[in-house]
């Protein structure tokens, strides 16, 4: 039992550093309805820009996430500006492949900048932690700040699209672009301004995902974050809360199919549900089912 | 806005082209007599620290010995395959196109297997620094299926250990030692670095009645996360766990079991190497860590502390094994070919003819930066003694 308590644990403790970058897949998405794969890599750049922030030039923690999340903002909204604008009439093919393009640029550009070698990510996160069980079982400071961030950042951004002026500008521009704009809305500052709260959010990613598993390597964004779009896409793409469901989820269907099935084949199993549960449910656990009128 | 874009494309395509510039650059004096000395490895992407050490340490060789003067001298060009097979094969390609005469092959394993079976085709000289895999010399029994899957290829030499030998050696010693009494693996299954050391110790260490409780995998894409690894080993009492892989997934591995206050005795291979130069890593971590390496860096011998002090001077690092192994097989070939009629007129073919001959002669003996007294025989395996080291206060120290 206590096994199972602990591997389920750490099953949501991973599952929650999916959930965080899944929420910033699925809001550009779900707005811009376009697959921004270098979300991943812009997650990277943010763990960089904290991770020197803090080790070189001693700057208290705090102080380097905001670093990274404003650096991140200012990343995203030029990708977004050179990348992706000029091709907004163009077919969604076209985006996705410069999407692919503008992660390997990140890459390579990182790589170019820090080198290859890896770094260790300062534990600026290593509190105590809560011990239960009389220490059985431990729940890492880092596993419960991503955790409490994640749902922060849950709620803020449903209160955020629900609420706000601005969210109900994204919504418009979500379901009809064209419409939104005969309403007056700036279909592309809209659209800029989504890119920028999703690269705001790829830098706490990027902290959390480093303050947990602390390698930091050009390539460190990129396998997270495909499984985080997984994730997204498992909850329902385009739902905030179904990112963070799917993300838990996907975490300790991971972690279990390590522990009770095999360490060979986890991540087969892992992508075996996700194609059951897309059979079943083609939009996702919490997805919205689009009726098109003809 | 069609023109932004223009501005964009034409800074990558310049940035692309900085990237390689370097490594197009030849290397030496250029000089017409030269012979023309190629490598593949991963410059760029995941695997490129180990790439670029490689192509670092050929090139302070290369230096040396070209500013010694003599009849021989070398002109050096590395190309990159970013750790992929089919790049390699491609570099392989337009290094010969370029006239190589001898390869240095990949510095890699899985783009030394697709390389060495062109190297093999063509018969051009392949001494890889680090490609350890056994699939890359073939020849070599499966100790699973007592099968040979891969035949020899009789052109290709190593520098480094053969995974196999690192494997066995590895469980011999945990046995002649007495390390640990109950014995935990986590190895990387979609590497052939990794499985083939599994492969290799998990039947010395049946030989040698070793007690291995557990045995867990995981792969590149689930590198994160080795919680259910660990518990598996802890829950089983595991007193050492056996590490073959690089130092990047194996620093998460310390850090890790340490966060659940399990403290086994951890042994690793030559991948572990480099694990005390990763910026920010507590090297407490580390401390009682044991891994079996051919290169030291901090060794009080003359030529290590030479070449240490200009790898540092020149790129500002301290060299790894990876770097060694380039150093040392550059020397290996400079010494092999001292008196022979060779310039840079003579045919890859027949270099290699008489590189082989050489290599495989028992009188050929060398002492490099990774070994002393190695010899090669016809299975292209390189024989020297691995050095088991511990780590005590963040430095290697040896056991022996």
């Amino acid at each position: 039992m206590l096994t199972f308590l602990n591997h389920l644990i750490n099953g949501i403790s991973l599952g929650s550093v999916y959930a965080i970058i899944a929420l910033g897949y699925t809001m550009v998405y779900g707005i811009a309805k376009m697959l921004n794969f270098a979300h991943g890599d812009v997650i990277m750049v943010g763990a960089y820009v904290c991770f020197f922030a803090v080790s070189s030039f001693g700057l208290p923690p705090v102080v380097g996430v905001l670093l990274a999340m404003l650096v991140c903002t200012v990343l995203g909204m030029t990708i977004e500006r050179l990348a992706y604008k000029p091709l907004r009439q163009a077919p969604s093919l076209a985006v996705l492949i410069t999407a692919i393009g503008v992660s390997y640029f990140l890459q390579n550009g990182a790589q170019l900048l820090w080198g290859s070698n890896q770094k260790m990510f300062p534990a600026f996160l290593s509190g105590e932690g809560l011990s239960l069980f009389k220490g059985q079982i431990n729940v890492s400071s880092a596993t419960i700040v991503t955790i409490i961030a994640c749902i922060i950042i849950m709620l803020v951004l449903t209160f955020f699209t629900n609420k706000t002026k601005m969210g109900k500008a994204m919504r418009a521009c979500s379901e009809d672009k064209g419409a939104a704009q005969l309403m007056g809305i700036n279909v592309n500052t809209t659209i800029s301004m989504t890119f920028a709260i999703g690269s705001a959010l790829a830098a706490i990613a990027g902290v959390l995902l480093c303050s947990a598993y602390p390698i930091l390597m050009p390539t460190t964004g990129s396998m997270p974050g495909i499984k985080a779009f997984t994730a997204a896409v498992f909850g329902g793409i385009g739902s905030i809360p179904g990112a963070m469901l799917g993300g838990i989820l996907l975490g300790i269907i991971e972690i279990f199919a390590k522990a009770y099935i095999s360490t060979q084949v986890s991540d087969a199993v892992v992508f075996a549900v996700l194609i059951i549960v897309l059979l079943v449910k083609p939009s996702g656990l919490l997805g919205k089912q689009i009726h098109e009128k003809v | 806005m069609k023109r932004i874009l223009a501005i964009l494309m034409a800074l990558m395509m310049v940035l692309s082209l900085t990237a390689c510039g370097g490594s197009k650059a030849p290397a030496a004096d250029g000089s017409a007599t030269a012979l023309k000395l190629g490598g593949v490895g991963p410059l760029t992407g995941g695997a490129a620290i180990y790439g670029n050490a490689a192509k670092q340490g050929a090139e302070i060789a290369v230096e040396e010995i070209n500013a010694m003067g003599g009849e021989i001298t070398f002109d050096l060009r590395y190309e990159d395959d970013a750790h992929d097979a089919e790049k390699s094969v491609n570099a392989y390609n337009t290094l010969k196109d370029w006239g190589m005469q001898i390869f240095l092959g990949s510095v890699t394993s899985t783009p030394g297997v697709a390389t060495s079976v062109e190297a093999n085709a063509d018969n051009m000289f392949y001494l890889t620094p680090s490609a350890s895999s056994t699939d890359v010399l073939g020849g070599v029994e499966n100790p699973l299926t007592g099968t040979v899957d891969i035949a020899r290829k009789a052109n290709i030499f190593q520098m480094c250990f053969v995974d196999p030998n690192q494997g066995s050696a590895s469980a011999q010693y945990i046995s002649e030692k007495a390390l640990g009494e109950k014995i935990a693996i986590i190895y990387k299954n979609d590497d052939v670095y990794s499985t083939g050391i599994y492969n290799s110790f998990a039947a010395k260490a049946a030989e040698m009645n070793l007690n291995i409780v557990s045995t867990t995998t995981f792969t590149t894409d689930s590198q994160n996360d080795f919680s259910v690894q660990i518990a598996d080993a802890k829950d089983k009492g595991a007193d050492l766990i056996f590490l073959p892989m690089y130092y990047d997934a194996a620093s998460l591995i310390l850090t890790q079991a340490n966060a659940i206050g399990y403290n086994p005795t951890f042994f690793g291979v030559d991948g572990m190497d480099g694990i005390l130069t990763v910026e920010g890593f507590d090297t407490a971590l580390a401390e009682g860590v044991i891994l079996l390496t051919p290169f030291n860096a901090d060794s009080e011998d003359e030529a290590t502390k030479s070449f240490v002090a200009k790898y540092k001077e020149k790129y500002g690092e301290i060299p790894n094994q990876f770097a060694a192994d380039g150093y040392d097989c550059v020397y290996a070939i400079y010494e092999a070919l001292k008196g022979a009629d060779v310039n840079s007129k003579t045919s890859a073919s027949d270099m290699c003819d008489l590189l082989v001959a050489k290599f495989t002669d028992s009188g050929f003996v060398f002492n490099g930066l990774t070994g002393e007294d190695m010899t090669w025989d016809v299975s292209g395996a390189v024989s020297k003694a691995p050095k088991g080291m511990v780590i005590e206060n963040g430095a290697y120290v040896g056991m022996d």
